[in-house]
C-alpha cells in the first residue's frame, strides 16, 4: 500500500508525466468530435511526425544538457542538406538505398565537425556559430538542389511509409533511437559525464573528464540524428524540400522542455521527448479537426507550451 | 574583453565591409548609395535593441522576430484605418512583454522556451489580423521614413539617435546600470532591497516598445506587411547583438555595440546584392561574413584577456 502509493506520488512527480497525460487528453478530445471514427489512422499519424520530432529532439536534448547557451539551429539546414544530398545521390536507384543513407548520415557528421570546429577553433557561441554554419548548409542545398524534385527510391519510400505490425516504420526507428539514447544517458559513463558537465563544467573539468571531446561527439552526435531526420523526412514525403526542416528549430527545441529536460542543463530525460513530440502533433492535429484557422492554431499552441512549461516549473520548485 | 576593445571590433568590422563596399562599387559612396545600402537598417537597429534588452538580463528572446511582424501587421492595418484602437493594440503587447518578464522571473521559467512559445502567439495573432499580404502604410511613418536630411541619409541620422539615445538609457542612467546589474549579479541587487521581477518586466516591457518601433518603421519603409515579414530578425537581432560586442550573460551589452552590429548586417545583405552573387549563396555568403567577423573578435579577446568566448 505504502509502496503503492509512494510509486504513485513519483510517477506524476516525473517531469515528463504531464506531457503523456497532455497528449492522451489531445487524442481523446479529437475522437470526441469524430465519434471514435480514425482513432488508429491517428494513432499512427502522430507516431509517425512525432518520430522525425523525437529523433532530431534527441540529438537537440543531448546538446542542452551540455548547459546554459548549448543549442544547435543548425538541426533544420542540417536535415535539408543531408535530404537533397542523399536523393539527389541514389537518383531512385533501389541499389543505393544503404549507400544514400551513408551520404545522409556523412553529410550530418560533416555538419556537426564545422559547427564543433566553429564553436572550439574561433570561440564562437554555440547558438550564434550554428546559426552562422546554417545559414552555409542552406546554401549548398539550395545550390544543389536546383528546384528538382528527385523522387526516392520505391523501396525506401514504401519503408519510410509502411509499417510492421501495425507500428510506423519511421516510429520503430525514432522508437530504438530513444531506447539507445536512454542507455546512453542513463547507464553508461558517457551519459553521466555529460550531465556532469552540464551542472558545474569547471568540476567537471577539473575531475578529469575530457569536457572536449564530450562536446564534439555530443554537436557530432545530434548532427548525424538530423542528417538521418532528413533521410527519412524526404523519403516519407516523396521528395526533398527546400524548407523541409523549417518547422523542425522550434519543435526540436520545445519536446526536449515540455519533456521535462532542464533548459539549464545537466538534467535530462528521453522518455518525455516522445511525450513532447506526441504531445505537439496531437495539439494541432486537434485543434485542426475542431477547424480552427491556422492562426488560433498557432496561438493555442504557443499557449499551451507557455502552460505547460510554468506548471512543470511549479512543480519541480525554482532551482 | 574590456569596454574599450568591446566597441572596437563592431567598428571596424563595418568599416571594412563599407570599405569592401565602396571598392567593389564606387559609386556607392554617395548619398543615394548609402541611402540605398542602409535602406533596412532602422528596423533592423531597433530589433537588435529590443533583443539586447532582453540579453541584458541574461535571457534570449527567440519571439523578435514574430512580434515584429505582428506589430508590422497592426501598423498596417488598424494603425492605418483607426489609429486609436492601433495605439490601444500596441501598447497592450508592450504590456504583455512586460508581464511575460514578470511571469518568468517570479516561476523560474526558461526565457528560450516561453518566448518560444510566445513567437507561436505572435505568429498566430498575425496571421489573424493580416491572412494574406497587404494594408497600407499610415501616411505620418511613411513620410518620416523616407524624409531626406541633407548631406546624410535618413537611416544614418536614425541609427545615430537609436545609439545615442540607447546609450544614455542603458549606459548612463541610474535605471539602466540597475537593469544591467539583473543580468550582472541578481543577487546582488535583490539583496539591496530591490525587486527583481519589476525590473526583469522593465527589460522586458522596453524590450517591447523597442520591437515595435521596429515594426512601426519597417512597414513605413516597405509600405504595406504581411504575416512573415520579419521573420529573419529573430537570427539577425541575436547576431547583431554578439556582433556589437555584447555577451550572452553577465548584463555585458552595448547599445552602440549593438546598432553598430545590426548596420554591419544590413550592409552585408546589400554588399552581397551588389556583387551580384548568385541568389543561391547569398544566404550562405552572409552566414561566412558572419564567421569571419566573430573570428576576428578572436583576435581582440585574446589581446585582452587570456579568456574568452564559449565552451
Amino acid at each position: 500500500m505504502n509502496t503503492l502509493s509512494q510509486s504513485l506520488s513519483t510517477t506524476w512527480r516525473r517531469p515528463w508525466f504531464w506531457a503523456y497525460v497532455a497528449s492522451t487528453a489531445a487524442f481523446a478530445a479529437t475522437l470526441l468530435l469524430t465519434e471514435g471514427r480514425g482513432g488508429g489512422e491517428l494513432l499512427s499519424a502522430a507516431f509517425t511526425f512525432a518520430a522525425f520530432s523525437a529523433i532530431v529532439g534527441i540529438g537537440q536534448m543531448f546538446i542542452i544538457t551540455l548547459g546554459p547557451g548549448n543549442v544547435d539551429l543548425s538541426i533544420p539546414a542540417t536535415m535539408t542538406l543531408a535530404g537533397t544530398l542523399s536523393l539527389k545521390f541514389m537518383g531512385g536507384d533501389a541499389s543505393l538505398i544503404l549507400p544514400g543513407l551513408a551520404v545522409a548520415l556523412g553529410v550530418g557528421f560533416g555538419a556537426g565537425v564545422f559547427n564543433y570546429l566553429l564553436i572550439r577553433l574561433l570561440r564562437i557561441p554555440p547558438i550564434i556559430a550554428t546559426l552562422s554554419a546554417s545559414f552555409i548548409y542552406q546554401s549548398i542545398a539550395i545550390w544543389s538542389n536546383r528546384g528538382l524534385r528527385i523522387k526516392p527510391p520505391q523501396a525506401l519510400s514504401d519503408f519510410a511509409t509502411g509499417a510492421t505490425l501495425g507500428v510506423p516504420n519511421v516510429a520503430l526507428v525514432g522508437i530504438a533511437i530513444a531506447i539507445v539514447a536512454w542507455f546512453i544517458l542513463e547507464r553508461s559513463l558517457y551519459g553521466r559525464w555529460i550531465s556532469a558537465i552540464g551542472q558545474n563544467m569547471r568540476a567537471a573539468r577539473l575531475s578529469g573528464i575530457p569536457v572536449q571531446l564530450m562536446f564534439a561527439s555530443t554537436f557530432i552526435g545530434a548532427a548525424v540524428l538530423a542528417g538521418l531526420t532528413g533521410y527519412l523526412l524526404a523519403s516519407f514525403s516523396g521528395g526533398a524540400a527546400l524548407n523541409m526542416g523549417a518547422e523542425y528549430l522550434l519543435i526540436s527545441i520545445a519536446v526536449v522542455v515540455i519533456g521535462g529536460s532542464s533548459i539549464a542543463g545537466g538534467n535530462s530525460n528521453v522518455p518525455g521527448i516522445w511525450g513532447g513530440a506526441l504531445l505537439m502533433f496531437l495539439i494541432v492535429s486537434m485543434l485542426n479537426s475542431y477547424g480552427l484557422g491556422a492562426g488560433v492554431r498557432l496561438i493555442m499552441t504557443g499557449v499551451i507550451i507557455i502552460t505547460i512549461v510554468a506548471a512543470a516549473a511549479g512543480k519541480e520548485g525554482s532551482r | 574583453m574590456n569596454g574599450k576593445f568591446r566597441i572596437l571590433l563592431p567598428v571596424i568590422s563595418l568599416g571594412v565591409l563599407l570599405a569592401a563596399v565602396f571598392y567593389l562599387q564606387p559609386r556607392a559612396m554617395s548619398y543615394f548609395g548609402l541611402n540605398l545600402l542602409f535602406n533596412l537598417a532602422v528596423p533592423i537597429a531597433l530589433a537588435t535593441i529590443a533583443q539586447m534588452m532582453i540579453i541584458m538580463v541574461n535571457d534570449i528572446d527567440l519571439s523578435v522576430g514574430t512580434f515584429v511582424s505582428f506589430v508590422a501587421c497592426v501598423t498596417a492595418t488598424f494603425l492605418n484605418d483607426a489609429p486609436l484602437i492601433g495605439v490601444l493594440i500596441l501598447g497592450a503587447s508592450i504590456l504583455a512583454y512586460a508581464a511575460l518578464g514578470a511571469l518568468i522571473h517570479l516561476r523560474q521559467l526558461p526565457a528560450i522556451v516561453v518566448t518560444l512559445g510566445m513567437s507561436f502567439v505572435w505568429g498566430g495573432l498575425a496571421v489573424l489580423i493580416l491572412p494574406s499580404p497587404g494594408g497600407a502604410a499610415p501616411g505620418w511613418i511613411r513620410t518620416l521614413m523616407t524624409v531626406k536630411p541633407p548631406l546624410v541619409p535618413m537611416a544614418i541620422v536614425a541609427s545615430v539617435l537609436i545609439a545615442a539615445l540607447t546609450h544614455l538609457l542603458i549606459m548612463r542612467s541610474a535605471t539602466g546600470t540597475l537593469l544591467r546589474g539583473v543580468g550582472g549579479n541578481t543577487k546582488a541587487v535583490a539583496r539591496s532591497g530591490w525587486e527583481i521581477a519589476k525590473l526583469k518586466a522593465g527589460a522586458y516591457g522596453l524590450a517591447g516598445f523597442f520591437g515595435v518601433l521596429s515594426g512601426v518603421c519597417l512597414v513605413g519603409l516597405t509600405t504595406s506587411a504581411d504575416a512573415n515579414i520579419a521573420l529573419r530578425y529573430t537570427l539577425l537581432s541575436i547576431a547583431g547583438v554578439i556582433l556589437g560586442g555584447g555577451e550572452f550573460t553577465g548584463g555585458r551589452v552595448s547599445p552602440v555595440g549593438a546598432v553598430l552590429g545590426a548596420l554591419t548586417l544590413a550592409l552585408a545583405g546589400s554588399f552581397l546584392s551588389f556583387m551580384r552573387l548568385s541568389p543561391d549563396w547569398q544566404i550562405g555568403a552572409q552566414g561566412a561574413i558572419l564567421i569571419l567577423v566573430l573570428a576576428v573578435r578572436l583576435i581582440f579577446s585574446r589581446k585582452t584577456s587570456g579568456q574568452g568566448g564559449a565552451a
